[in-house]
C-alpha cells in the first residue's frame, strides 16, 4: 500500500490555488468561530465534557454488556438487530435486506460509516439506486467525490460550482448560484426520490441500551423524510455509538450540535424505538476494525468520538488542506488517528499532517487526547519502520549527530560555513523545507561558541 | 461461530477493567424565566413563538398568520387551534400527505435552553405529519417548558415507538455555509405558548 499518495503530496495540489485555500479557511474558521459562541453561552461547558468523558470512558469499559443490552431491548421493540464484522459482511447484509424487499431506490441520510464501509457502490453495481438526501451529500455524490468534511460534505465547493453542477445534473438554469434557489431546486428533486423510495437507510448518531433506541440527528429532516413513508428503515450503527442510558443522551446533545455548528441543538433529533406501524426496522451492528481499537490502550479514546467536526473545524492543518488532503475517508485530527489504526503503512503521512498545537484536543466535547494520539501515532511508525526512506536517513543521521559532543560540535561548524558560503546549494538540498520559507541567515557562531566566549569576559 | 459472538467476543477481550458510571447530577443551566428564554431560542433556532392564554387564543393568533391564510389543506391535531381541512387519519399511505400546507401537533414538553419541543409521533396517525408538511404550528403548555435537556430527559417516558425533539424548522447551511430554511422539511415553524408558566 506504498503507493498511497501523502498528505503533503495531495496538499501541495489543494495549495496550488492560494485564493481558494485562504477561502476554505475562512469558511471553515467560521465555523470554528459559531462554535466559540454557542460554547460560551453554556456556563457548565467544561463539566459538561469531562462527564462525556466519563460517560464514554465508562461505556467502552463494558461495551460488551451494553451491546447485547442494546440487542435485547431493540429486539423486544420489534427491530432485527443484524451483526457485521467489517464492511463486506455490513454492505452483503444491506443489500440482502433491500434485495428481500424487492428496494430498487434507497434514500439514505448522512452515516460515514456506510461512506467507510463503501455501500453504494457496492449497491448500485447490484443495480440498486442510492440517493444520498442531505443537500451536502447529494451534492457532492452527483459531483462522484467523496464528502470533504464530516458534517458540512461540499464545504470545498464554492456557490458557482454547485450551480453549475445542478444545470447539468438537475437542469438548473446556467448562473443560478443563489443558495436559497439552489436548495429549492434540491428540494423538489429530492421529495420525488422520498416519495418513490422504497427503503430508507440512516446512520446512528446514539444507540441506547438500556431502551434499545436508536437516536439520528438531523438539520434537514431528511433521514425523518426517508424513515417515515417507505416500508423498511436500515439503520447502520458503529459498535462504539451506544450510550448506557437515555438520560445520558442529555449530556452529549447539549455538545453536538454546539460543537459542530454552533446550533444550541440541531433540529430534528428523532428517537426510534421499535419499527414504525406497517414498517420493518434493521439494525446493522458493525465492528469494521473499532474491537481492534479498542484493545489499544492508548489510542482507543478514539472511539469515544460523536462525530461533530470540532476537530476538523479549528485544525490548521485541514482548514488549509482541505478533506481532499487526507487519504482516509473521516479527515482531518480524528481522521488521521482513526487510519492509522487501520492500515499504518497506507495512511503512514496523517499523523504528521498536524502541527501538534494542540487545538483539536482543546475543542473535543468529548476531550479525546487527539494531539496526543497524533504523537503516539508518529512514533508507532517510527517504531514500524514506516517512515519513508529519506525522512529515515534524516532522522538516523541526526539521531547518530546529536549523540557525540565533538561530532555535532564540528557538524554544526560545517553547516554553518555551507550555509554561508552556498546558501543555493543548502536550499536546494532542502527544498521540502524551503519551498515556501526562506532559510534564515547562517550565524557566525555557535550558541557554544558565545557561551564560551562571554562567560570567560565575565 | 456467528459474527454476533465473535464481535462480542472482540469487545469483551478488548474492553478495558470497568470504571464507574459517572451520573448526570449537578449539570444544567437554570434561567429566571424559562418561558422568556424558550421563546428567545426559538426564534434564535428560526421558528417563531407566540404566547396565547388559552387554546382558543391560540387559534385565533394562527388563523391570523399568512401560513394559516395562505393554507389551502390543513391538518390539525389539536383539538380547537387551526381550520383543519381534512383528518390525516383517513389516509392510510403516508405519501398522501405530500403537498399538506399546514399542520398543527402538540408538544409534551418545551426546552428553554435550546427552543425545542418533545413531540410524541405515537398520538399522531401518521409519523411523517411532522416532516412532510410546508409549514408546522406547535402547541405546548408554557407550564411544560423546562430549563434544559437533562429536566426534559428526567420527564421523557421511551416506551416503544417514535418521538423527537423539533428545533425549529428545516435547515441547511451545505451551499457555502448561506442558512436556508426549508431544506427538506417544514419552511416554517410557529411554537404556540399556551397559559402561564406552571
Amino acid at each position: 500500500m506504498a503507493s498511497v499518495e501523502t498528505h503533503a503530496e495531495a496538499a501541495a495540489r489543494f495549495v496550488r490555488d492560494d485564493a481558494r485555500v485562504h477561502w476554505h479557511d475562512q469558511a471553515v474558521w467560521f465555523v470554528r468561530q459559531k462554535r466559540d459562541v454557542a460554547s460560551r453561552a453554556v456556563p457548565d461547558w467544561e463539566a459538561l465534557r469531562e462527564r462525556a468523558e466519563a460517560i464514554k470512558a465508562h461505556t467502552l469499559s463494558n461495551l460488551s454488556a451494553y451491546l447485547e443490552e442494546f440487542e435485547r431491548n431493540a429486539t423486544r421493540l420489534g427491530a432485527v438487530v443484524h451483526w457485521a464484522r467489517d464492511a463486506e459482511e455490513h454492505n452483503q447484509i444491506v443489500h440482502g435486506l433491500l434485495a428481500e424487499h424487492g428496494v430498487r431506490l434507497l434514500v439514505k441520510s448522512k452515516s460515514m460509516l456506510t461512506e467507510e464501509c463503501h455501500l453504494n457502490p457496492y449497491l448500485e453495481a447490484r443495480g440498486i439506486e442510492v440517493v444520498d438526501t442531505d443537500l451536502g451529500e447529494r451534492i457532492v455524490q452527483l459531483d462522484h467525490k467523496p464528502p470533504s468534511h464530516i458534517v458540512m460534505p461540499a464545504i470545498h465547493m464554492k456557490r458557482e460550482e454547485i450551480g453549475e453542477l445542478f444545470h447539468a445534473t438537475l437542469g438548473t438554469e446556467r448562473g443560478l448560484t443563489d443558495p436559497k434557489a439552489l436548495t429549492e431546486r434540491a428540494r423538489r428533486h429530492l421529495r420525488e426520490k422520498f416519495m418513490t423510495a422504497r427503503a430508507g437507510l440512516t446512520g446512528v448518531n446514539f444507540g441506547i441500551a438500556e431502551t434499545g433506541g436508536l437516536v439520528v440527528v438531523t438539520n434537514e429532516g431528511n433521514a425523518d423524510m426517508g424513515t417515515s413513508l417507505p416500508p423498511l428503515h436500515v439503520a447502520s450503527m458503529g459498535i462504539e455509538k451506544i450510550v448506557p442510558r437515555a438520560a445520558d443522551l442529555g449530556v452529549f446533545l447539549r455538545l453536538l450540535a454546539r460543537s459542530a455548528t454552533g446550533q444550541p441543538v440541531s433540529t430534528y433529533t428523532s428517537h426510534f424505538h421499535g419499527p414504525r406501524r406497517g414498517s420493518a426496522l434493521h439494525v446493522v451492528v458493525v465492528d469494521n476494525g473499532r474491537s481492534a481499537l479498542l484493545a489499544r490502550t492508548g489510542f482507543r479514546r478514539a472511539l469515544a468520538c460523536i462525530r461533530c467536526g470540532a476537530c476538523l473545524n479549528t485544525c490548521p492543518v485541514y482548514r488549509r488542506s482541505g478533506g481532499y488532503s487526507y487519504s482516509w475517508i473521516i479527515p482531518g485530527p480524528i481522521g488521521s488517528t482513526l487510519a492509522p489504526a487501520r492500515d499504518a503503512g497506507a495512511h503512514a503521512s496523517l499523523p504528521f499532517a498536524s502541527s501538534l498545537c494542540g487545538s483539536c484536543s482543546d475543542v473535543c466535547p468529548v476531550r479525546i487526547d487527539l494531539h496526543h494520539q497524533l504523537l503516539g501515532w508518529r512514533r508507532e511508525i517510527v517504531a514500524r519502520g514506516l517512515l519513508p526512506p529519506g525522512k529515515r536517513a534524516a532522522m538516523a543521521f541526526a539521531s547518530w549527530a546529536f549523540r557525540g559532543r565533538r561530532r555535532y560540535e564540528l557538524l554544526g561548524r560545517l553547516g554553518r560555513w555551507f550555509l554561508r558560503t552556498l546558501p543555493g546549494l543548502a536550499g536546494a538540498l532542502g527544498r521540502g523545507w524551503t519551498r515556501e520559507r526562506e532559510l534564515p541567515p547562517a550565524p557566525r557562531e555557535s550558541f557554544r561558541d558565545v557561551y564560551r566566549r562571554t562567560r570567560v569576559q565575565s | 461461530m456467528s459474527s454476533r459472538d465473535r464481535i462480542l467476543a472482540a469487545v469483551r477481550g478488548a474492553q478495558p477493567a470497568p470504571v464507574p458510571h459517572p451520573g448526570v447530577e449537578g449539570l444544567g443551566a437554570r434561567f429566571p424565566d424559562p418561558v422568556a428564554k424558550f421563546a428567545e431560542m426559538v426564534a434564535a433556532v428560526g421558528g417563531a413563538c407566540l404566547r396565547a392564554d388559552d387554546l382558543a387564543s391560540a387559534d385565533r393568533a394562527l388563523r391570523e398568520l399568512p401560513v394559516h391564510r395562505e393554507a389551502r389543506r390543513i391538518a390539525s391535531l389539536v383539538p380547537g387551534v387551526g381550520a383543519a381541512t381534512f383528518d390525516p387519519a383517513v389516509i392510510d399511505d403516508p405519501h398522501g400527505l405530500d403537498g399538506l400546507d399546514l399542520c398543527v401537533l402538540p408538544a409534551e414538553l418545551g426546552v428553554a435552553e435550546n427552543g425545542a419541543v418533545w413531540i410524541d409521533v405515537r398520538k399522531l396517525p401518521h409519523q411523517a405529519l411532522f416532516v412532510i408538511p410546508e409549514h408546522l404550528a406547535v402547541v405546548v403548555r408554557a407550564a411544560s417548558i423546562v430549563h434544559d435537556m437533562h429536566e426534559a430527559y428526567a420527564r421523557i417516558d421511551h416506551g416503544k415507538g417514535f418521538q423527537l425533539f423539533l428545533s425549529g424548522p428545516s435547515k441547511t447551511a451545505d451551499i457555502e455555509q448561506a442558512l436556508v430554511i426549508g431544506a427538506h422539511g417544514a419552511r416554517s415553524c410557529t411554537v404556540l405558548v399556551v397559559g402561564g408558566a406552571g
